[in-house]
């Protein structure tokens, strides 16, 4: 079977602007990939790279080396079968809820009677049905992050790319949207990468967690397989026996690289 | 009692409008002649020679509006003027900003004349337009037109290139093509920057439009206050700046209006509503 998604050696080398001799490579020789319907995290300490992989999933950002592979085929330009939920606020401030949503409907050209049934379908799913008119300053960051939830699940991509979508958000509204977030994708397998610097969310909502090490040039070091049964409760989970077993495994990689990436941070002058 | 009327939201046009009769009633006491003794002038009748008396001042704007009623002609040629150069100047400099804005060679390229264009002190160009589109409302317009540009175009350009690095992927992600991001992206996000600029360049169009009038033209609110000027008829002088300062808060006005619609998802203090 063929992966969603696959990433081969991917480097990613950033050059000063102002001044060409200074680089910086963010990741090196990553390989990555997550099958059609599996959920796979990513952790890792602090400025590792993690963004910059995901943009590289995304076709946002072209690798310096290495191959990224979308369903078997090179990905070239925009990955057009990717969802993207970014970790900064993304919505069009001068659309309404219901505007954003419709947006990526309207560029694909779906017809309008059509495209705002679906719309309208998706805000109600993330509990906004009667909000469709508010515009984005006048929502709270919460109903914010759903509505770039529905906007990005609206139209149906194969695969969802997520930057730590949830961590702006209060630990109560945060698990109602990991326990959403964990029954659309029990409804619809889609293939799920998730970037996220809580290790306890990982473990809740994976199949498999990916633990990067500490940048520059950031690798996985680390992959476990989540063995947990679902369907889970990303609140009740956190309290059984293999739960915790995890957790201390994956955690005494983490902590040393978390460790060294603090060490870096402080050194950089 | 200073609670009763203390200046409050509601009776603030109250003390605005007070304040406005206090003015006009230190300028007439300070001007008409032989009411109080000279203090600054050696003759009685200078003050009024340098400063106008508001009273000659609203016989002459009466006398225009209604009883000769014959500046209508000349507002008319003035605003239409003003509104050219706005609306000209506007689109110009939106459609520059925007392309400059997103085609980096050419603006690369363009950058120096650019700015040696918009340092340049541009209402010496008034001469030379008179020149090129003769002295009828073409070289007015022009004049408006390259005040009006350069405030639109640097606030669109300044726009275009602080749209949010986050919206904008978000929208290629969601499958925009490089026209969509043109028209639902770049666009609004610039119109903002182009609205708190309009407020300033409705005057500067103003001001294309007085100046040149001022500088050579046979009709116009400016070429009523030439005249007069060349007469010493300092009261006519004060009656069409008080003309052409009540017309500029009403163009003001009109765009904080289209604004008011346009911008409505802009949040504003103190209206904002949270959930």
């Amino acid at each position: 079977m063929t992966a969603a998604l696959d990433l081969q050696g991917v480097a990613c080398t950033f050059v000063s602007r102002h001044e060409p001799g200074q680089r910086y490579t963010a990741v090196q020789d990553v390989s990555l990939t997550v099958s059609a319907g599996e959920f796979v995290s990513v952790v890792g300490p602090t400025g590792c790279g993690k963004s910059t992989l995901l943009n590289v999933g995304a076709g946002l950002l072209e690798p310096s080396t290495g191959s990224v592979r979308v369903f078997g085929q090179t990905l070239l330009g925009i990955n057009r079968r990717a969802g993207y939920m970014f970790q900064a606020e993304s919505l069009m401030p001068w659309r309404t809820a219901l505007g954003n949503v419709l947006a990526g409907l309207e560029f694909q050209g779906v017809p309008q009677a059509q495209s705002r049934a679906r719309a309208d379908d998706w805000l109600r799913r993330v509990g906004l049905g009667g909000f469709g008119d508010r515009y984005p300053h006048q929502m709270s960051g919460g109903m914010r992050k759903r509505v770039s939830l529905a906007q990005t699940l609206v139209l149906d991509p194969d695969i969802l790319l997520m930057d730590e979508p949830f961590s702006a958000l209060d630990i109560q509204t945060r698990q109602l949207m990991e326990n959403e977030l964990l029954a659309l994708w029990a409804a619809k397998k889609k293939a799920v990468l998730f970037i996220t610097h809580d290790l306890d969310e990982a473990i809740a909502m994976s199949d498999r967690v990916v633990v990067l090490s500490a940048g520059p040039g950031s690798h996985p070091i680390g992959e476990f397989v989540i063995d947990i049964p679902r369907p889970r409760d990303v609140a009740e989970v956190k309290i059984t026996k293999r739960f915790i077993e995890l957790h201390q495994a994956i955690w005494s990689v983490l902590r040393d690289e978390v460790l060294k990436g603090y060490q870096q941070q402080l050194q950089v002058p | 009692m200073w609670k009763f009327i203390k200046p409050r939201n509601q009776t603030l046009w109250f003390w605005q409008l007070s304040l406005l009769a206090l003015l006009f009633a230190f300028w007439h006491v300070m001007t008409v002649p032989g009411l109080i003794p000279p203090m600054l002038f050696a003759d009685e009748r200078q003050a009024a020679f340098f400063f106008g008396e508001p009273l000659k001042i609203f016989v002459r704007i009466w006398a225009w509006f209604v009883r000769d009623a014959d500046i209508y002609r000349h507002l008319g040629v003035t605003l239409t003027e003003t509104l050219l150069a706005f609306a000209i100047g506007s689109i110009m400099g939106l459609a520059g900003g925007l392309w400059l804005a997103l085609a980096p060679l050419a603006s690369a390229l363009l950058e120096p004349y650019i700015k040696a264009f918009n340092a340049m002190p541009r209402i010496i160009l008034a001469p030379i337009f008179a020149v090129w589109f003769g002295l009828g409302m073409g070289s007015k317009v022009a004049l408006g037109v390259t005040l009006v540009f350069f405030i639109v175009f640097f606030n669109v350009y300044q726009g275009v290139k602080e749209v949010s690095p986050v919206v904008l992927a978000n929208a290629r992600m969601l499958g925009a093509s490089q026209r969509q991001l043109l028209r639902q992206v770049y666009l609004p996000s610039a119109t903002s920057w182009v609205f708190s600029s309009l407020h300033t360049s409705v005057g500067l169009a103003f001001v294309g439009a007085v100046v040149g009038e001022y500088l050579g033209s046979s009709q116009g609110v400016g070429y009523l206050i030439l005249q007069a000027e060349g007469s010493f008829d300092i009261n006519t002088v004060m009656a069409g700046i008080l003309v052409l300062t009540a017309f500029a808060l009403v163009l003001d006005e009109g765009v904080g209006q289209i604004e008011k619609r346009l911008m409505k998802w802009q949040p504003r203090s103190g209206e904002t509503e949270k959930l």
